[in-house]
């Protein structure tokens, strides 16, 4: 692969991600379990379909079919889509929901903040907006761990059994495939050991503010940045592509 | 703050700012557990639309307020003192700038 | 019935201060009857803001563009936030929202007989925008000038950010009709199904409506639920007629003279067996609700631990 292929890969990388966790916080839209956070999560979805949107837009002119932002989001099989695994994993109660947006914050966090020095000004652009909205989630998504994880015995269960369900998705976001690493050569990507560390980091002080221990070794699952995917995404697929399958070349 | 009934979480008052220097007005108010979780709901509900750059929070029960029966008491001999008003003063003409 | 001699030296001066067109403060005093009706106004009302997101987040996921689902997002999420301001006025009477939404749940307290409706192809998310969100905007501009304070006051709030959601109803709407063949057909079935109970939304004609006259004689309500609903009428079906829509009333006729339509008759057995609770969608939209605010979440509203 060239360097415009890797680009273009780490691009939908990026978009796949904020459209998938965007598309299941628009779950909650109308089932919040409080109408307050049931704003505040339809605000956290319209934040990560923006994102998507924006490195959507930037990978479509790099797109040899011409094809636009919503083509490409609209007309990928699950094959196709290279998001990592834990933002496809089911939104299960509101503690999953809150944990699986504390773990994506805190990655996104930090790797903005250090794509916002990346050589492709672009990029830069891009996540010098977007890394506001991600530190938002991850303050909005550390507050209701601590206070869940300090709540009533039911919250602290609850909580327990996302991070247990969630954890082994984790190591995902720090794996670097040859594409990835070609773009690193380039100083347009940063190096995901300095990611992966601030990102414990984050993760260890939240914790420990909720007085929860981090989990030990398990296995750590593999995979979603090659399109190889948990059975989640293609439901999830399926609904969001519906009207297009229905209607193949209507304008809407 | 307001007793916790139920699932009720208690009551906020939002007051917002529109822009630096602008007075801080009141908007409306949200129910919400403590005083991170009212500021970020204050944020969800009442800025979506840049109404402002600045939140005030403050619990329901920590307002004092003047009701109806008090107000021709507090407000009404404020009603004759006009020589609080420049438009009270005679200024022979021609003189400006005063 | 009451007369000068026997009212209350508090109801004269209630009256008088509404006969000036004063606005009434929630620790103003007040008629039970009156704090009573707004409760009960102003409740539902909130109920039809939350229990209304449910059509529509029925198409959410299935929104067909970014720009469709970011609007359709932010408008559901509106109708969200209406029903935060309208409980938050209801509360200044004095009642907790988590007891509104009891009532709610007892089949005590109602909600909008329109969202009863199911919405069944994308074209129903513009029917809704454009007709659903049109005759409640003609209602709630009218009660911005309502004689309770909090109330009217999220009035204005309200009208001031629904004013994009007709419009991007209409937009749907335009889009489809200039679409492909199946597209249209989703549109006139959407406005074949959406049409009448809109026009239901307004309520019973004035000479059947329980309410209305001492509602009006308090400056709760403003206007008639007949001349809102003539208003919506006159300003809607040009709208339909510029795309091409029909609009589904085969004795629609038009005055020349007043410059106004005159529809058919409304069909109340359906209006009265929906406001029964027998409409098509009524249980499920309360048990999605109880289940949304019902045990299963009960853990997320406790005061957990403050912050």
């Amino acid at each position: 692969m060239n360097n415009k292929e890797n680009l273009y890969q780490f691009l939908l990388r990026c978009s796949d991600d904020n459209l998938i966790a965007g598309q299941r916080m628009a779950e909650w839209c109308s089932n919040g379990p409080i109408l307050e956070e049931d704003l505040a999560m339809v605000n956290i979805s319209l934040d990560l379909l923006g994102q998507s949107e924006s490195f959507l837009d930037y990978a479509a002119t790099l797109d040899t079919m011409g094809k636009n932002a919503d083509d490409l989001a609209f007309g990928r099989s699950e094959r196709e889509y290279f998001n990592h695994l834990l933002v496809e994993q089911p939104n299960g109660d509101f503690a999953v929901s809150m944990v699986k947006l504390l773990f994506f914050s805190a990655y996104q966090k930090e790797l903005y903040t250090a794509l916002m020095s990346s050589k492709d000004e672009r990029i830069a652009a891009i996540c010098a907006k977007a890394v506001k909205e991600a530190r938002y989630h991850y303050r909005h998504a550390s507050d209701w761990f601590e206070r869940l994880a300090l709540g009533t015995d039911e919250s602290l269960r609850r909580l327990n059994d996302a991070i247990v369900e969630l954890w082994p998705f984790t190591e995902n976001f720090f794996e670097m495939d040859n594409a990835y690493q070609a773009l690193q050569a380039e100083n347009i990507v940063p190096e995901m050991a300095d990611i992966r560390k601030k990102w414990l980091s984050n993760i260890q002080e939240v914790f420990r503010n909720g007085e929860v221990d981090l989990p030990g070794d398990v296995h750590m699952y593999s995979g979603g940045i090659n399109g190889y995917h948990t059975e989640h995404l293609g439901h999830l697929l399926c609904e969001m592509q519906y009207l297009h399958h229905a209607h193949p070349g209507a304008q809407w | 703050m307001s007793e916790n009934k139920n699932d009720q979480l208690p009551l906020w008052e939002v007051f917002i700012q529109k822009s630096n220097g602008a007075p801080i007005k009141h908007a409306g108010s949200i129910h919400a557990s403590d005083k991170e979780m009212a500021l970020q709901n204050a944020r969800d509900i009442y800025t979506r639309r840049n109404e402002g750059r600045l939140l005030w929070l403050v619990p329901s029960n920590a307002i004092v307020a003047t009701v109806i029966e008090d107000e021709a008491d507090f407000f009404d001999p404020a009603d004759d003192k006009i020589y609080r008003h420049p438009s009270f003063y005679e200024v022979p003409d021609g003189v400006t700038n005063i | 019935m009451d007369t000068v001699e026997n009212m209350s030296p508090e109801l004269l001066a209630f009256e008088a201060r509404l006969a000036k067109d004063e606005v009434i403060e929630p620790k103003d005093w007040m008629p039970a009857d009156y704090a009573k009706t707004l409760l009960r106004q102003i409740s539902q009302h909130a109920h039809s803001e939350v229990i209304g997101m449910q059509p529509e987040g029925n198409w959410v996921l299935r929104a067909p563009t970014f720009r469709a689902k970011k609007i359709l997002l932010a408008k559901i999420q509106d109708e969200g936030g209406h029903g935060l301001y309208l409980y938050s006025a209801a509360e200044t009477l004095g009642m907790d929202r988590s007891q509104m939404i009891d009532q709610l749940h007892e089949g005590k307290a109602k909600y909008s007989s329109i969202f009863n409706y199911p919405a069944l192809n994308w074209a129903d998310i513009g029917a809704i925008g454009w007709l659903v969100d049109g005759a409640a905007i003609v209602n709630q501009v009218s009660l911005q000038r309502t004689s309770f304070g909090p109330y009217a006051r999220a009035m204005v709030r309200i009208c001031m950010e629904e004013s994009f959601h007709q419009r991007q109803g209409y937009e749907i709407m335009v889009r489809m009709m200039r679409g492909n063949e199946a597209q249209r057909q989703m549109a006139q079935d959407a406005m074949n199904r959406w049409w009448w109970p809109a026009l239901m939304m307004f309520g019973p004609h004035d000479k059947d409506s329980a309410h209305t006259q001492q509602s009006m004689k308090w400056k709760i309500k403003r206007q008639s639920n007949d001349v809102l609903r003539q208003r919506f009428v006159d300003k809607t079906i040009p709208q339909a007629h510029f795309i091409g829509l029909n609009v589904p009333d085969p004795d629609l006729k038009y005055d020349e003279e007043t410059k106004s339509y005159q529809i058919g008759e409304i069909n109340w057995d359906e209006f009265n067996q929906v406001i029964r609770g027998n409409g098509f969608c009524n249980h499920a939209r309360l048990s999605h609700h109880k289940k949304r605010i019902g045990k299963e979440s009960g853990y997320v509203r406790l005061q957990l631990h403050t912050l």
